[in-house]
């Protein structure tokens, strides 16, 4: 065994400057994903049958199919059908948010249905109107009891995003497939952005165990 | 102030309510008895419409709130509701679960609405406990924070479901004399309660309710001393 950490050094600083494009994808991806997951979630639970439906049959496409084919169609369909020729980003975006809300949909229903059905009913016994109830009493309550499966999911993106590299995005894994072409060392970099990705997780799972201690203070 | 009239409730094909009828005065405190299964809770929660009648009729100040039209939200913002088991809401302070609805409902300044719990508070007994979150107060407590913060809402009804059911037997007299100081205060009251000693000394007015029918009604002189119906009376001789 032979590595030969000291060749691959000059070009730490490129593959490191894949994290903030690996980051944006994650950070806007989870925004995006929880948010319309939420709004899913209200329809899987809504007594319109057509919402519910449609939060159903939604699921079963994202989750049925693979993730990395939904990149691809969103990428190099979108240029086709309406001749758009959409940004890498968002792309990217698009897709795991998509996907991603099909997850997280399930985790904010089982959330909101796990919450005592009392609350629901001492807020309508005060006239809180529905969406004040859910954005006030009931949403709190689910969220601190999901936390960790949505830490769980915002991981599974964190690490999903690499898939962006098959659409030509210069994120860390892609970094580092480059540097490995040029220097024929695929070792070194591979491990290195493996040490990369493995803190990202950690400090996000530090950064969950605080908020959960934040949150468990009315325990 | 309140009148049911001819109400029936079905859960499927179990009915737990048969064509009951009811009318409470303003100011008046009406204790619903009965054994369990008898429909009493189901009256009750028909009345600010938690369980939605399938027959029958329900007037709040002449208003039929089984009416579509009714917004019931309006409603329910003058009938406060305590429950057996309190439901306070666990992520917020005592002081945060008695201001919610005042601020975020009805509209009231931070101020006035902070005002008004701390006297409530107070009148319950719990000024101490301001900010501390539900998870550290006993039944008790919690069940005089329920009814404060029902009361912050200035509500012209009050329900009581069972109140004192979920309590150890220690501090049940807490939480009944905090609604025996409400009783003919001008609020207008009806409890379901087990509590036989309480509804005799509190109420105007005791509905003796089985098998989803109102069997009997009466003062409470005459309702324990001089039961008419057989049913009631050996409901009475099991429980006295």
């Amino acid at each position: 065994m032979n590595l030969q950490f000291g060749q691959i050094a000059p070009s730490l600083p490129y593959i490191l400057g894949g994290l903030w494009v690996t980051l944006q994808f994650t950070l806007l991806s989870a925004f995006f994903g929880f948010l319309w997951g939420a709004i899913l979630s209200l329809f899987k639970i809504s007594n319109i049958a057509i919402l519910k439906w449609f939060g159903i049959v939604y699921t079963s496409v994202f989750r049925g199919t693979p993730l990395i084919l939904q990149l691809a169609i969103i990428y190099f369909a979108t240029p086709q059908l309406m001749g758009y020729d959409i940004p890498a980003l968002q792309a990217g975006v698009i897709a795991f948010a998509l996907n991603s809300a099909a997850y997280i949909s399930e985790t904010i229903r089982a959330g909101i249905l796990a919450v005592d059905k009392g609350q629901r009913e001492a807020a309508m016994s005060l006239g809180v109107p529905y969406r004040r109830m859910m954005l006030d009493i009931i949403m709190p309550q689910a969220f601190k009891n999901i936390l960790p499966a949505l830490v769980n999911e915002s991981i599974a993106l964190l690490k999903e995003s690499a898939l962006v590299s098959t659409i030509g995005v210069a994120d860390l894994l892609r970094r580092a497939n480059i540097v490995s072409a040029q220097t024929f060392l695929y070792f070194e970099p591979l491990l290195f952005v493996g040490l990369v990705y493995y803190l990202l997780v950690m400090s996000l799972t530090w950064a969950a165990r605080g908020l959960e201690r934040r949150l468990r203070v009315s325990d | 102030m309140i009148k049911v009239k001819q109400v029936s409730k079905s859960f499927g094909k179990l009915e737990v309510l048969h064509s009951v009828s009811v009318e409470i005065a303003k100011g008046e405190v009406v204790a619903l008895i009965g054994p369990s299964g008898s429909g009493k809770s189901t009256l009750l929660r028909c009345m600010n419409l938690l369980e939605t009648p399938t027959k029958g009729k329900v007037y709040i100040n002449n208003k039929e709130i089984t009416s579509p039209k009714t917004d019931i939200m309006k409603v329910r913002q003058n009938v406060g509701m305590v429950f057996q088991h309190f439901h306070l809401f666990p992520h917020m302070t005592v002081i945060e679960n008695m201001m919610y609805a005042p601020v975020k409902v009805k509209n009231m300044a931070k101020e006035t609405a902070y005002q008004k719990a701390t006297e409530l508070l107070k009148r319950v007994g719990l000024s101490e406990k301001a900010d501390v979150y539900p998870s550290r107060l006993s039944g008790g407590q919690k069940q005089r924070v329920a009814i404060a913060r029902s009361l912050a809402m200035e509500p012209e009804i009050m329900l009581f479901d069972e109140p004192t059911s979920a309590l150890d037997p220690e501090m049940v007299k807490e939480v009944l004399d905090v609604i025996k100081s409400l009783a003919h205060t001008g609020i207008t009251m009806v409890i379901v309660t087990h509590e036989m000693g309480f509804a005799r000394e509190v109420a105007d007015r005791v509905c003796f309710l089985d098998g989803g029918r109102l069997v009997e009604e009466a003062s409470p002189g005459e309702f324990f001393a001089k039961p008419k119906s057989e049913r009631l009376k050996k409901f009475l001789e099991k429980v006295l």
